[in-house]
C-alpha cells in the first residue's frame, strides 16, 4: 500500500534533502574476482562455476589483477587517492545466494578514496559530488523463487539459485552525504549516475547496463528541517536500475518522508524497495547502524599494494572526461546547444564522431543519425544498432549527396536499401538505378516539354511570380522519374522564362 | 620376505625402483596391516583399497615401461581427512560433512598423485581440526598404538597413529597450533610443519586460514624431507603460498651436520612445568647436539607466554567465519527441525548445525563470533593480532642469536582417553610449545626423543627455524635422529607393543 505523501514543492519548502548514493558496478573482466570462471551474461545457470566461486570446503580465492587495475583506473578518473597498501576483508552474514556466507569485500582499507565528480545539470550549472570511496568486492549469486505470485520468497514453493554471477568483480562507489542540492536533489542524483555511467563507459571497464543489473544504485535519502543542524534518519532504496527511476525514487522518498515528519512521526531506518510500475517505494528490512558484519582482514588473500609507477602508468590510460569531450566536440562540429542535447539524448555521440571521421560533414552526420535513422528506429521499436548501418556507410551516403549523384529523397531510398540488407550505399544506388541525371540535354528537353504543357503556370513565372516555378520543377521531376537535379531544373526554367 | 610395513618410505621407494618389490605388493601389505590392526587403532575414517591399488598398478606399469619416476614413486600414503580428495569421502571428522565426496583434489593431493603415491585412505582427526587428542572426532577417537587406552595426540592423531602403527609409511597432517608436531611427539613419530605458505592450502578445509599449514607425518627425518619436497612449492591457486622453490630439505636431511651451529634453548619453554621425564630427555638431547659440535645459547621469548591466549582468540575468530558455509543447503548433512511441518531455511540451518557440529566446534564458533563482534573486535581480535606481532619479533630477535630454537614438543606424554575431555583449558595447554610457530609462520619439527622414565611413553623434541629456512629443521633433526638411533640401537617404534592380534578390541 502506498504511504501518504505531500506535494514535492511543499516538502522542499520545509526540508532540505540529504542524499548518499552507492553505485555498484560489475566490471567487464573476462574472469571472476577470485577465480578463473567466465563472466558472460545469460549463460545457462550454474555453468560458470568452480570450487572457488561455489565456496566449496577447501577452496581459496586469488585476486584478479585486471579487476584491481580497473578499480585503480576508476579511482583515478574519480579524482581519488589510490591506496598504497590495502586489504580485503570478510563481511560475515548469511545470505541464500552467497556461497561462503561471507562476502569478500573491502572495509576500512578501500583501494580508492577521497575523490569527486563534477556533474553538469540541465541549466548548464555544475554540482560537485564528493566521493567517499570506491572499493572492490564480489557479487552474489541470484535466486529465483518459483511458485509464488510475486516472485518473492514469501509464498514460493521452492527457490533456485544460479551461482554464475557469484564472484563477478564489483566496484562500489560511495558518495559523501550530498547536501545543498535542495529541490534539485533528484536531478542531481540522476545526473550523477548518468555522468558516472558515461565515465565508466569511456573507461571501458563495464558495460554499465542498468537494465541488466551490471550497474545499480542504492539511494539513501533523509530530510533535515531547514533550521536543523543534524541529518535526519535515512532510508536506503535498494537496486534502483534506471536513470529515470533514480530521479523518481528520490523524489518519492522526499515526499513520503516529509508527510511522515509533518505528521509528527519518525522515519524508520530501513531498506526500501522501488516499484517501477507504481512509482512508489515500500518497506524492506529494518536496518540499523549496528548491523554486525564482524569484518576482519581476509586471511586467505595477501594485501594489495599497487606499485606507484603502475598507478601513474594507469593514469596515462584515462580517457578524456566525457563532459570535456562533449564540449570539445560541440565546438568542433558547430552544433547549437539544442542540437547537441538531441545528439546526446539519442545516444549518437560516438556514431557521429566516427561518421565525421569517415568523411561526412558534422551536419549530415547529425541529420542522418538523429533524424532518419532515429525516427525509423522509434517507429519500428528497434535500436539503431540493429540496422546494420555503419558510420562508414553514412559517410559514403553523404559523399554521394555532396558529389551530386543523389538528391535527398534518393538518398533516403538508398538508406532504405542499406537497412534492408542490400549492401553498401553505392551498391544499393547501382542496383536500384538511382542516380541524378547529369545529361543537360535530357533535362532541357524535359523542361521544354513541361513549359509547353503548362502555359498558364509558365506565364505566371514570366510575370515575375517566381514561386510558381516550384510547380514546374515538380513536373520536371515527375517527367524524369525523380532522377533530376532539382537545383539545375530550377536554374533552367528560370533562364528560359525570365531572361 | 621383507615386511615392507616396517620399512621407511626411502627404503620402500628404493626397493620398488630396483624391482625388488612392486608398489602393488607394498600397498597390499599396508592394506592388510590396516585390516588387521585398525579396528583397534581407528586411525582411518575411510580406506580406499581399490583406488590405492589402481594407483599402485599404474606406477608398476610405468616402471615396467622404463619410465623414470619421482623419489617416492609407488610409496603409499594416508591423508588427513581435512584435505579434500576427489571422489573420496572427506568429512574433516565432522558429522556435518558426513558422506561428502568432493569434486576436486587439494593441490597437495594432485602432487601426491602426480608423484605416483597411492592414497590408502583418509585419517581420523578432531572435528575440523579442533582439539589436541582426536577425541573430538564425530566418528570416535583414535587410540595411541603405544597404549590403546591413551590419546594419539590431536588434531591429526589419525595420521600419526597410522604411521606409528605401521599402517602407512607416510601420512599428511595439518598443523594449525601443533596438530602435526604434538601427535608426532606422543606417538614416537616425526612431524613437520613447514613455513606458512610452504605447502599450498588449496583444498585444505580451513580451520584458521592464517595459521593452517599442511606437512609430513613420517617415521624418519629423511622421509619427512622427501615428502616435503613432493608436496611443497608455489601454487597459483593459493595467494598466500610462497613464490619460491622448496628449500633444500632433502640435502639437509642427508648431510645431518650440526657442527658450528647455534642451538637456542628458549628459556620460557625449556621444560619448566613439563613432565619431569620429558624435561630430562630434552636436556639429554641438547647435550647430544653439543657432543656433535653444536653450541648452545639460551634465548628469551617473553611474549610466548601470551601466545596461547592470542591463539585462542585468532583461531576461533577465523574458524567462526570459515565454518559459516556449512549451512545444510548445498552439501553434507541436512536435518529438519523436529515437529515443524514446513520449516524455514533458518530452521533447517539451525537444526543441521545443532546436529552436525560437536561441542568443541560450537564452543569455538561462539567464542570467535563474540571476539569479532562490533565493540569487542579491538579488545579481543585486535589485541591478539598485536600479540602475534610481538611473538614474531621475539622469534626475529632469537634467530639473531641462534640458527634454530629447541623445546620439548608437548608438556606431557599421551594422557588417557577421556581424562581431559571436560577441561578444555587443560587440553589447550598441550599446545603451549607448538603454537608460537603458527602465530609467527615459522617452520617446526617434532622428532622422537625417547621414552619418559615415569610412564615409558614417547616424548618429542621440537626444532624451530626462521621462516623459509626449513632445511635447518632437517639438518638438525637428522643429526639428532642419528645420535638417538645409535643410543637406542634402532627405531624407537620397535619398542612399541605389537598390535597384531589385538584387533577387535
Amino acid at each position: 500500500m502506498a504511504d501518504a505523501v505531500v506535494d514535492y514543492d511543499e516538502a522542499l519548502a520545509t526540508y532540505d534533502p540529504v542524499m548518499g548514493l552507492e553505485v555498484h558496478v560489475e566490471l567487464g573482466t573476462a574472469t571472476k574476482m577470485f577465480c578463473g570462471c567466465a563472466t558472460g551474461f545469460g549463460a545457462e545457470p550454474n555453468t560458470q562455476v568452480c570450487p572457488v566461486c561455489l565456496g566449496l570446503p577447501g577452496a581459496l580465492p586469488v585476486v584478479n589483477a585486471t579487476a584491481v587495475e580497473s578499480a585503480i583506473r576508476i579511482g583515478l578518473a574519480l579524482n581519488c587517492q589510490i591506496a598504497q597498501w590495502c586489504r580485503f576483508a570478510r563481511k560475515n552474514y548469511f545470505y541464500p545466494d552467497m556461497p561462503k556466507n561471507f562476502q569478500t569485500s573491502q572495509y576500512d582499507e578501500p583501494i580508492a578514496f577521497e575523490g569527486y565528480l563534477d556533474v553538469e545539470l540541465a541549466d548548464g550549472s555544475t554540482f560537485r559530488v564528493d566521493i567517499e570511496r570506491a572499493h572492490m568486492e564480489e557479487d552474489t549469486g541470484k535466486s529465483l523463487h518459483v511458485g509464488g505470485s510475486t516472485g518473492r520468497i514469501q509464498g514460493a514453493e521452492y527457490s533456485l539459485v544460479d551461482y554464475n554471477r557469484a564472484g563477478i568483480p564489483l566496484i562500489e562507489i560511495v558518495t559523501k552525504p550530498l547536501v545543498g542540492a535542495g529541490e534539485r536533489a533528484p536531478e542531481v542524483a540522476r545526473a550523477y549516475v548518468a555522468a558516472l555511467r558515461d565515465l565508466l563507459k569511456a573507461l571501458d571497464v563495464s558495460d554499465v547496463k542498468m537494465e541488466q543489473g551490471s550497474m545499480r544504485c542504492d539511494a539513501n535519502v533523509s530530510l533535515m528541517r531547514k533550521d536543523a543542524d543534524a541529518f535526519g534518519t535515512r532510508t536506503e532504496t535498494k537496486n534502483v536500475n534506471s536513470l529515470r527511476s533514480v530521479e523518481r525514487a528520490i523524489r518519492y522518498e522526499i515526499s513520503r518522508q516529509a508527510a511522515l515528519l509533518n505528521d509528527g512521526h519518525n522515519i524508520t531506518q530501513e531498506t526500501r524497495h522501488w516499484h517501477e510500475d507504481t512509482g512508489i517505494t515500500t518497506s524492506g528490512r529494518p536496518k540499523s547502524d549496528a548491523d554486525d558484519y564482524r569484518y576482519f582482514p581476509e586471511p586467505d588473500l595477501v594485501p594489495v599494494a599497487p606499485a606507484r609507477e603502475r598507478v601513474e602508468e594507469l593514469r596515462t590510460t584515462l580517457p578524456e572526461p566525457p563532459a570535456q569531450r562533449r564540449k570539445r566536440l560541440q565546438s568542433d562540429w558547430g552544433y547549437s546547444d539544442l542540437e547537441m542535447r538531441d545528439v546526446i539524448n539519442a545516444g549518437a555521440l560516438e556514431l557521429i564522431e566516427q561518421t565525421v571521421a569517415e568523411g561526412a560533414t558534422p551536419a549530415a552526420a547529425r541529420k542522418w543519425w538523429t533524424g532518419e535513422l532515429a525516427r525509423r528506429a522509434n517507429v519500428e521499436g528497434r535500436s539503431v544498432d540493429d540496422f546494420g548501418v555503419t558510420p562508414a556507410y553514412i559517410a559514403e551516403l553523404d559523399g554521394m549527396v555532396r558529389g551530386g549523384r543523389l538528391n535527398d529523397s534518393m538518398a533516403r531510398q538508398v538508406l532504405e536499401g542499406v537497412i534492408d540488407g542490400e549492401g553498401s550505399p553505392t551498391a544499393v544506388a547501382d542496383a536500384r538505378g538511382l542516380e541524378l541525371v547529369q545529361d543537360t540535354g535530357a533535362l532541357e528537353a524535359a523542361v521544354d516539354a513541361v513549359i509547353a504543357a503548362n502555359g498558364p503556370i509558365a506565364d505566371k513565372v514570366r510575370e515575375g511570380k517566381l514561386n510558381a516555378a516550384g510547380a514546374l520543377i515538380g513536373q520536371v521531376m515527375k517527367e524524369m522519374k525523380g532522377q533530376a537535379d532539382a537545383a539545375k531544373a530550377r536554374e533552367l526554367i528560370l533562364a528560359k522564362l525570365t531572361s | 620376505m621383507t615386511d615392507y610395513t616396517r620399512s621407511t618410505a626411502a627404503e620402500i621407494a628404493a626397493a620398488i625402483a630396483s624391482g625388488e618389490t612392486t608398489s602393488v605388493a607394498v600397498t597390499q601389505a599396508h592394506l592388510d596391516r590396516i585390516a588387521s590392526v585398525d579396528s583397534a587403532v581407528h586411525a582411518f575414517l575411510e580406506v580406499d583399497a581399490e583406488g590405492a591399488l589402481a594407483a599402485a598398478r599404474a606406477v608398476d606399469d610405468a616402471f615396467a615401461a622404463g619410465q623414470s619416476l619421482g623419489p617416492l614413486a609407488g610409496v603409499p600414503i594416508a591423508v588427513k581427512d581435512v584435505v579434500v580428495t576427489k571422489g573420496l569421502t572427506t568429512t574433516a571428522g565432522s558429522k556435518i560433512l558426513q558422506g561428502w565426496v568432493p569434486p576436486y583434489d587439494a593441490t597437495l593431493v594432485t602432487r601426491l598423485r602426480a608423484a605416483g603415491m597411492p592414497i590408502l585412505g583418509k585419517t581420523n582427526m578432531d572435528e575440523f581440526a579442533m582439539g589436541s587428542s582426536t577425541e573430538h572426532s564425530a566418528y570416535g577417537p583414535t587410540h595411541n598404538p603405544w597404549d590403546l587406552e591413551r590419546i594419539p595426540g590431536g588434531s591429526g592423531g589419525g595420521s600419526s597413529a597410522a604411521v606409528a602403527a605401521f599402517e602407512a609409511p607416510l601420512a599428511i597432517g595439518t598443523d594449525t597450533g601443533g596438530s602435526i608436531r604434538q601427535p608426532a611427539a606422543v606417538t614416537g613419530t616425526v612431524g613437520t610443519k613447514p613455513t606458512y605458505g610452504g605447502v599450498s592450502r588449496y583444498g585444505l578445509i580451513a580451520l584458521a586460514s592464517s595459521l593452517d599449514q599442511a606437512g609430513p607425518c613420517t617415521r624418519s627425518v629423511l622421509d619427512a624431507a622427501l615428502l616435503h619436497a613432493v608436496i611443497g612449492g608455489h601454487d597459483v591457486m593459493d595467494s598466500t603460498s610462497i613464490d619460491a622453490p622448496v628449500p633444500p630439505v632433502v640435502e639437509a636431511a642427508t648431510r645431518a651436520d650440526v657442527s658450528g651451529m647455534k642451538i637456542g634453548v628458549i628459556k620460557e619453554i625449556s621444560g619448566e612445568g613439563f613432565q619431569p621425564g620429558i624435561k630430562k630427555l630434552f636436556d639429554q638431547s641438547v647435550q647430544l647436539l653439543v657432543d656433535r659440535g653444536a653450541e648452545v645459547v639460551e634465548v628469551s621469548c617473553p611474549s610466548f607466554e601470551k601466545g596461547l591466549a592470542a591463539y585462542y582468540l585468532i583461531l576461533p575468530s577465523e574458524a567462526s567465519s570459515n565454518l559459516a558455509k556449512f549451512d545444510a543447503m548445498r552439501y553434507g548433512l541436512r536435518v529438519g527441525p523436529e515437529g515443524v511441518d514446513s520449516p524455514s531455511a533458518e530452521q533447517v540451518m539451525a537444526a543441521t548445525r545443532d546436529a552436525g557440529f560437536g561441542d568443541e566446534v560450537k564452543r569455538r564458533i561462539i567464542l570467535g563470533t563474540y571476539a569479532l563482534s562490533a565493540g569487542y573486535y579491538d579488545a579481543y581480535y585486535g589485541q591478539a593480532q598485536k600479540v602475534r606481532t610481538l611473538i614474531a619479533r621475539d622469534f626475529e630477535r632469537a634467530f639473531e642469536q641462534a640458527d634454530v630454537l629447541v623445546t620439548p614438543t608437548a608438556p606431557t606424554t599421551a594422557f588417557k582417553l577421556g581424562e581431559k575431555l571436560d577441561d578444555p583449558m587443560a587440553m589447550y595447554l598441550n599446545d603451549v610449545a607448538t603454537i608460537p610457530a603458527n602465530l609467527a609462520g615459522v617452520p617446526g619439527m617434532s622428532l622422537p626423543n625417547g621414552l619418559a622414565d615415569e610412564d615409558g611413553l614417547p616424548s618429542g623434541f621440537q626444532i624451530l627455524a626462521p621462516a623459509a629456512k626449513d632445511e635447518r629443521l632437517y639438518e638438525v633433526g637428522a643429526a639428532l635422529e642419528a645420535a638417538l638411533l645409535a643410543q637406542w640401537g634402532g627405531p624407537i617404534l620397535d619398542k612399541a607393543p605389537a598390535l597384531a592380534g589385538k584387533a577387535g578390541m
